[in-house]
């Protein structure tokens, strides 16, 4: 998850006021333009939120590291784990939004599965604290680039899967966050062992700053990918995107 | 001397290189200083003008994107550079008291320049830019990729030190960047010999 930060939100320029500036780039070539060290202030105006040709470049560039990143993951390479005190205190919260507009779990939460599922029934909490859980201490990547260690324990979410006859062979996961977030990754990486759907933070239950009462902590993912506070899963073929991943962020941000 | 006269001061294979790296590191440098700016462990940040991408999405994108050509351009540089000779004949490591005394000569206005044919200091600057740039794509697969390449990124220290590196290999690179341009301004018929890869210069007297 990433923290509201100047730096990070969308320039902040109207798509009237570049819009002469962006009609005149993408009326010329992308190839002159790519070998032009003279066009490349111009260049700084694209940032995935226009609809030039240079923009549209980007998107597909992106797709194919997907494909890269994809094709390099391993079920088998297992993220480096580290002793319990190793972990990183005070470890920093980070979200789309500031600490302060944390929201409590709702009291009549259970966690809704949809899509190519089977068993489609929703989960208490009491349930997912039932099934078998696994702990591990690993390195939380940031997007920004900023890096700590935490501790979580939780449900693998293969096993998880597994539990409600998802089909393994579909192409995406899908979070959907009680606080207005939402991801997804590829079925491969949610079949990972280190993949779990965390219920406990550094020994205790998920406070909810830290993604009460069910949060992803996935180690082979990027920190925005970790989603926090989830309602609800969906299992599907077609392309759920995401929260940061809709406004630009790579898609499979695999580390 | 007649050696170098005989031979263009750029062979062509060089001149497409370069002309393909030389935008190509700009970007990556213009973009990463983007992504830099999300979270700077430095205690400054780049103006917005300066950055490629405007935000750190678009920097991300800009990065992952012309990191792959700076990377086949590398492969192939490198590849040519051990094939050709160019790496042992024109750009071998020099003796420190080579660079000593071509360094006194150039702050005396007494070290000559001959195009295509690289004196001590030359040859410790490019030599030493190509090694940063072959960091730089090594520390940045090391931590783009730090589960599925994690021997790389142990290999290099772990993930806050390869990206401490990264860093540092940046701002070196910037540096011989500052140098590369200013020499080129001060000696344009240089820009001219990368461009045509011929010696446009009286050559330097045969003593």
């Amino acid at each position: 998850m990433s923290r509201a930060h100047d730096l990070r939100r969308k320039p902040a320029v109207t798509m009237d006021e570049i819009r002469p500036e962006l009609n005149r780039i993408s009326r010329r070539g992308l190839f002159s333009r790519a070998l032009s060290l003279g066009s490349l202030t111009l260049l700084t105006g694209c940032d995935l939120s226009t609809h030039s040709g240079v923009d549209a470049a980007l998107w597909a560039m992106m797709r194919f590291d997907d494909r890269v990143q994809a094709g390099l993951f391993s079920r088998s390479h297992l993220a480096k784990t580290y002793p319990v005190s190793a972990v990183t205190k005070p470890f920093r919260f980070n979200a789309y939004y500031e600490e302060w507009q944390v929201r409590e779990t709702p009291s009549d939460w259970r966690l809704e599965l949809s899509g190519l599922i089977s068993d489609k029934a929703p989960w208490t909490i009491e349930k997912l604290r039932a099934l078998p859980r696994e702990t591990q201490v690993t390195r939380h990547i940031c997007i920004e680039g900023w890096s700590q260690i935490g501790q979580w324990s939780g449900v693998p979410l293969h096993t998880f899967l597994q539990r409600v006859g998802a089909d393994l062979k579909a192409q995406y996961v899908y979070f959907k966050c009680f606080d207005g977030y939402s991801t997804s990754i590829d079925m491969q990486s949610a079949l990972h062992p280190q993949t779990i759907l965390a219920l406990e933070f550094l020994g205790k239950p998920l406070a909810p700053e830290w993604g009460a009462p069910v949060r992803l902590r996935i180690p082979t993912k990027l920190g925005f990918k970790n989603a926090k506070n989830i309602s609800a899963i969906s299992v599907t073929n077609t392309y759920p995107g995401g929260y940061w991943e809709d406004q630009g962020y790579n898609w499979f941000s695999g580390s | 001397m007649t050696k170098t006269l005989n031979r263009p001061a750029h062979p062509l294979p060089i001149r497409i290189m370069h002309w393909i790296a030389a935008p190509a590191v700009i970007c990556m440098m213009l973009s990463g200083w983007a992504i830099y700016n999300a979270s700077p462990s430095l205690p400054f940040t780049f103006p917005r003008w300066m950055t490629l991408g405007g935000w750190l999405a678009g920097g991300i994108a800009w990065h992952i994107s012309v990191m792959w050509v700076l990377f086949i351009d590398g492969i192939a540089y490198l590849l040519y550079g051990f094939a050709s000779g160019h790496f042992r004949r024109d750009l071998f490591p020099p003796s420190p008291r080579a660079v000593i005394d071509n360094m006194v000569a150039a702050l005396t206005g007494r070290l000559g320049h001959s195009l295509g044919h690289y004196n001590a200091v030359q040859r410790l600057l490019y030599a030493g830019v190509i090694v940063l740039i072959c960091f730089q794509v090594l520390t940045g697969f090391a931590i783009w990729k730090p589960v599925q390449l994690g021997w790389l990124t142990e290999l290099l220290g772990g993930y806050p030190i390869a990206r401490g590196i990264h860093l540092a290999a940046m701002i070196g690179i910037a540096l011989f960047l500052v140098v590369h341009l200013t020499l080129v301004v001060i000696f344009p018929r240089t820009l001219v010999a990368m461009l045509s890869g011929t010696a446009s210069e009286p050559e330097e007297p045969v003593p």
